[in-house]
């Protein structure tokens, strides 16, 4: 009987490592056929993907886990806005380019108010010009408050984005409490400002302030030692210096490739940036970290802005003498600013009318975008979503 | 051709708000300096300059030295920050200038005296079309605009992407919204519109349809605020 069970069970064990080795081998065979002829993949991420402020498409060719070629598709908040502004007269235009990067509207107001101011040879009066910077100052850290969380839920983190709607709520309150509109102030006039600032609001600015900065100590400590942080950004994206002026790339994804260049200090037009002491923070690795260090110093460092520039407020009309109907004059000018996604301009084209005859509008997101074929091509899929959350696009940005 | 400096340097000091450039505008070297170099460097195919002291420099080319002006500017300048590249066109709109009401032309008709003159811009022009591009020095942190005509017959100018790779994105916008053709282009297709969508929306002769399905109240709306001064009564 034992005999019988073990010759019968040898038997067994026979017959098994011989369907073992049929097996394995048939294994071995399949994955060399893998190799031989691999089938690409494409994977289709959006229009709605949550990594993407508004819709973008993100179509990505890959091989196994790599990116072998990525085409953002765009589009899909096409607003036409620059044919819009050619029927649109010249105070009306800024209720459109408000809506174009939502999150710092009103930074996008400005440098076409400066552009139609320049054609129209008038200058906005020194409190203007200081309250100006200072709103500008607060879009920026209301903006980039939020990208600041954001990229934590990119890579897992919930907590920090809820402290960044928590802390940003803060800044649009002082936003409000000038403007009248948390998102959409359309405040900034050819001249100078709508109003003047309500009573009482540079003390609770600084206080906001002081929360600001706590918010980004928050960060830091929450967010920048962190391992897994670390290890899915550190030398993750890197973008060096040549390919980030070649495709035109901007403010802190450009300072992020050690470019010693902000235009709020070595072209500032029409901003009280002059008149305090600050400082432009850069990094010299270019990846997906020095991205978010950059914007985190940035914030802080608007911070200090807005309180130098509360203190050295000066007295006075916050509007020029300009006429009731504006018609700019014959002419062409272009101004740029450093909008908190980047370089923001608007090349103005004028003939006398009562609207603009052509204007370009110059976004940051859209040259910042650009550079993502290029960047995206050979990382892995996880990575694809920490490089586009680094870049900080706004749709609105990109397709105007 | 390339404006020359203004021979004395006008030393006497001004009152900075009346000086608003009366007949002798402040020279300024460095930009003149670059728009030197740039007639040196391509010879008569600089067909116009303007410079305002101190801000701003607009440079026109001809189409054919349209890629060879960008290369240059960026190997030798130092150009090499690309801002934007679009396109403009010049045709005064069919619409009526305003695209209001009392000046719409579809509905009301029109003289052929009402049809204004072509205008064009800084340094000049003399076609319908025109391509334009912006680069910046960051390093003197000057910018440039870069112009060049684009014949109705041919509307179509070199791609400059093997010099700035980042200008591809912004060819095919001004491909689909000017119907400019860029030659040699790797991937001239619509970046915003949809596939099949028939026209250049920014054209000036493309109808903008909401326009035109309602008539814009335009000047009508512009009425004195109560109890408001001079400061603004339009549009708020």
């Amino acid at each position: 009987m034992t005999n019988l069970d073990s010759r019968g069970m040898i038997e067994a064990e026979v017959s098994n490592q011989a369907q073992m080795r049929y097996i394995s081998q048939q294994a071995a065979d399949a994955r060399l056929n893998v190799e031989i002829e691999t089938e690409g993949m494409t994977l289709n991420m959006g229009p709605q993907h949550p990594a993407t402020h508004g819709t973008l498409r993100l179509v990505a060719k890959l091989d196994g886990e790599q990116v072998v070629e990525a085409h953002p598709i765009m589009g899909y908040m096409h607003r036409g806005y620059e044919k819009l502004t050619e029927v649109r007269t010249y105070p009306q235009v800024t209720t459109l380019i408000n809506r174009i990067d939502w999150l710092g509207s009103f930074a996008n107001e400005v440098p076409f108010i400066l552009a139609a101011e320049e054609l129209m040879e008038v200058e906005a009066p020194p409190r203007a010009k200081w309250i100006r910077t200072v709103l500008f100052e607060l879009s920026r850290i209301a903006n980039i408050a939020l990208f600041l969380g954001d990229m934590g839920v990119q890579l897992g983190a919930v907590t920090p984005v809820f402290l960044a709607f928590r802390d940003r709520e803060f800044v649009l309150n002082q936003i409000e409490s000038v403007t009248g509109g948390r998102f959409h102030p359309n405040f900034d006039r050819i001249g100078g400002l709508k109003d003047d600032l309500p009573k009482g609001w540079i003390d609770d600015t600084k206080a906001v302030m002081v929360k600001m900065r706590d918010f980004c100590d928050e960060l830091e400590d929450l967010i920048m030692g962190n391992e897994i942080f670390q290890a899915r950004c550190r030398g993750i994206g890197v973008i060096p210096v040549d390919k980030a002026l070649e495709y035109g790339l901007s403010g802190a994804n450009l300072r992020a490739s050690g470019v010693d260049w902000d235009m709020r200090r070595d072209n500032n037009i029409g901003m009280a940036y002059d008149e305090c002491d600050w400082k432009v923070w850069t990094h010299p690795d270019g990846d997906s970290f020095a991205r978010y260090w950059v914007r985190l110093q940035e914030t802080r460092e608007a911070t200090r802005i807005v309180d130098q520039l509360l203190d050295s407020m000066p007295a006075g009309p916050v509007m020029a003498k300009v006429p009731r109907i504006i018609k700019v004059p014959a002419g062409e000018a272009y101004v740029a600013t450093e909008n908190p996604l980047g370089v923001m301009g608007y090349y103005v084209i004028s003939q006398g009318e009562l609207t603009p005859m052509r204007v370009k509008i110059r976004t940051a997101s859209f040259s910042n975008m650009s550079i993502s074929p290029w960047l995206l091509e050979g990382v892995f899929v996880p990575d694809v979503i920490t490089i586009l959350a680094s870049l900080y696009f706004i749709l609105g940005d990109i397709d105007r | 051709m390339a404006e020359e400096p203004t021979g004395d340097v006008d030393t006497v000091e001004k009152d900075i708000v009346d000086a608003v450039e009366e007949d002798k505008p402040e020279p300024d070297p460095a930009r003149e300096a670059v728009v030197e170099a740039l007639a040196d460097a391509i010879g008569s195919a600089l067909v116009g300059t303007h410079i305002k002291p101190g801000l701003d420099t607009t440079v026109r080319v001809a189409r054919d030295a349209w890629s060879e002006t960008l290369a240059y500017l960026k190997n030798v300048q130092g150009y090499r920050w690309l801002e934007f590249l679009s396109a403009i066109d010049w045709l005064p709109s069919p619409f009526g200038r305003d695209m209001e009401a009392e000046q719409d032309w579809i509905v009301h008709g029109r003289d052929e005296k009402d049809l204004p003159a072509m205008q064009t811009g800084l340094a000049g022009g003399d076609t319908r079309f025109q391509v334009f591009a912006r680069l910046m020095n960051i390093d003197t942190h000057m910018g440039i605009t870069i112009k060049a005509d684009l014949p109705d017959d041919d509307v179509s100018v070199d791609s400059v992407v093997a010099v700035f790779a980042g200008v591809e994105w912004h060819e095919r916008e001004a491909w689909e919204m000017f119907g400019i053709h860029f030659n040699n282009h790797p991937d001239l297709r619509a970046l915003y519109l949809p596939t099949g969508f028939e026209g250049n929306p920014l054209r000036k002769d493309f109808p903008l349809l909401a326009r035109r399905v309602k008539p814009w109240p335009g000047i009508v709306d512009v009425e004195p605020m109560p109890g408001g001064d001079d400061e603004e009564g339009d549009a708020t």
